[in-house]
């Protein structure tokens, strides 16, 4: 059984997010994501600075299996990306919701996110 | 990202085992089988470093029986089945291709001689159907004197690594002393347990076909000696790293073994010798060369990228990651000309990158070739 924390919010396409202060949010994968993908081999994350659109494809995560994309969840500037998790993708593997992908400063229109239990009734119909 | 949607389709006699064992299943050719037990690429070095097990038992075993069978295997194989009686070692295995008339693989298989009227044949699950119609139609329209019998009675684990026969024989101890001095690519019945010297991995090990009522025990008395289950996923990176192919990527009935690295398996030594493919394969000698390639920056490699060299382009038949050379690594079919130590560029889903060819294999033994 993947977790699913409940201060977090989720995306059908499986990203989580976090809201920090000063409009700033922290994305990752979902522990049912990198379930799904196994061994995770190689990151390809946004440049700092890259202005997304929301469900704007920013990123790539390939596992021992595929390759994934990965959609942006809301617009925003990329402010920073988590170096530990390109030197060490399997750290995403060991605890999808430490290793963080990037992180948003948030502009323009917030499309709606899924809470913890929609997002669990949501991969229950997969 | 999307998700994958396991199937649930036949099983194995390990089925029980692997669902107990919380692996990963996925649909492969038809058979529900693990994909990893939890990590991939702990499966994977267990086999390069230790001992691994994989449930093989969706590939077919076929008992062939009768005067013609050697005659036979002489003109369906594009390797030649009379080396087996001429080296000498009781049990020897030939690997070869089976072709169609226009010199396409419609199979890659293993048989295994016990006399020249009696021979073990294994075959890939998602082609058992398709040779085994093949095989039959063979015999018929040849007049031949032969039988073939569907081995689904039995299950097969393959055990690899370089600790795998020290550790088969402590779960086994009956098997030893018929099998200790089995010699590499052979094989041998020890009561009721086939035990062959074979594998797809690279690595020293044994293939065991034991009753489908024994296989639970065996798999559980290999994994108290110590042997890790190992999935799919596993199995095909140890495949790639030792340069092995996989019928359905690397080569299929449209394309010929000279242009998919097979060539050292097709024996044209016998001039009388007239196997079905032969005259395709004289009339078209290799148009491609199948080396290794790898990857010199970031990124995975995967079948069916495009390859560009200074020859011309190519590309990719296998890729993925391979844990032994911590880099990404693939098959390719290139220009003829190409050849190893060159730098060539592989389109990775838009990006050009640059890719060193190499000769395969790229691992043996547990050691790096390149």
């Amino acid at each position: 059984m993947s977790q699913i924390p409940a201060d977090l919010h989720y995306t059908p396409s499986h990203e989580w997010v976090r809201f920090e202060a000063d409009g700033v949010a922290v994305i990752g994968i979902t522990d049912h994501a990198q379930e799904a993908l196994g061994d995770i081999v190689f990151l390809e994350l946004p440049e700092t600075g890259r202005v997304l659109a929301a469900e704007e494809v920013c990123a790539v995560v390939e596992s021992v299996k595929a390759a994934s994309d990965i959609y942006a969840p809301l617009a925003g500037k990329v402010i920073a990306v988590n170096q530990a998790a390109l030197d060490a993708p399997e750290s995403i593997n060991a605890d999808a919701y430490a290793a963080w992908l990037f992180k948003l400063r948030l502009a323009g229109e917030t499309p709606p996110l899924l809470d913890a239990t929609a997002y669990q009734a949501a991969i229950a119909e997969e | 990202m999307s998700a994958v949607h396991p199937v649930p389709s036949r099983h194995t006699p390990l089925h029980a085992v692997h669902l107990a064992s919380k692996a990963h299943m996925v649909d492969f050719a038809g058979w529900s089988m693990p994909l990893h037990y939890g990590s991939q690429i702990r499966e994977h070095h267990a086999v390069r470093r230790d001992a691994g097990m994989f449930d093989v038992s969706h590939m077919l075993a076929l008992d062939l029986e009768g005067f013609d069978a050697t005659r036979w295997l002489r003109a369906l194989l594009a390797n030649d089945a009379a080396r087996l009686a001429r080296s000498g070692v009781p049990g020897k295995a030939l690997y070869s291709c089976m072709l169609n008339e226009r010199g396409g693989v419609i199979d890659d298989l293993i048989v295994y001689r016990f006399d020249d009227a009696r021979y073990r044949i294994v075959v890939n699950a998602g082609r058992a159907a398709a040779d085994l119609a093949w095989m039959r139609q063979h015999i018929a329209s040849n007049g031949i004197n032969a039988s073939l019998g569907e081995r689904r009675d039995l299950a097969m684990i393959a055990v690899q690594g370089p600790n795998a026969r020290a550790m088969a024989w402590q779960a086994l101890p009956e098997i030893r002393p018929g099998s200790a001095a089995l010699a590499p690519f052979s094989g041998a019945q020890i009561g009721g347990v086939f035990v062959a010297r074979t594998g797809y991995t690279g690595e020293d090990g044994f293939e065991l076909s034991v009753p489908a009522a024994r296989a639970a025990a065996v798999w559980q008395a290999l994994a108290a000696a110590g042997v890790a289950p190992c999935g799919l996923g596993a199995r095909d990176t140890l495949r790639l790293e030792a340069g092995m192919n996989l019928h359905g990527q690397d080569m299929d009935e449209t394309v010929s073994p000279l242009d998919a690295g097979l060539a050292w398996t097709v024996d044209f030594s016998d001039p009388a010798r007239a196997f079905t493919g032969r005259a395709a394969l004289a009339a078209h000698p290799a148009a491609w060369r199948m080396l290794g390639l790898v990857l010199e920056g970031r990124g995975v490699l995967r079948a069916r990228m495009p390859v560009f060299t200074a020859a011309g382009a190519g590309e990719t038949t296998s890729g993925g990651f391979s844990p032994t050379l911590e880099k990404s690594i693939a098959f390719a079919r290139l220009p003829l000309s190409v050849t190893a130590g060159e730098t060539v560029e592989v389109d990775l889903r838009g990006k050009r990158l640059p890719a060193r060819t190499v000769e395969l294999p790229f691992v043996r033994h547990g050691k790096t070739l390149i």
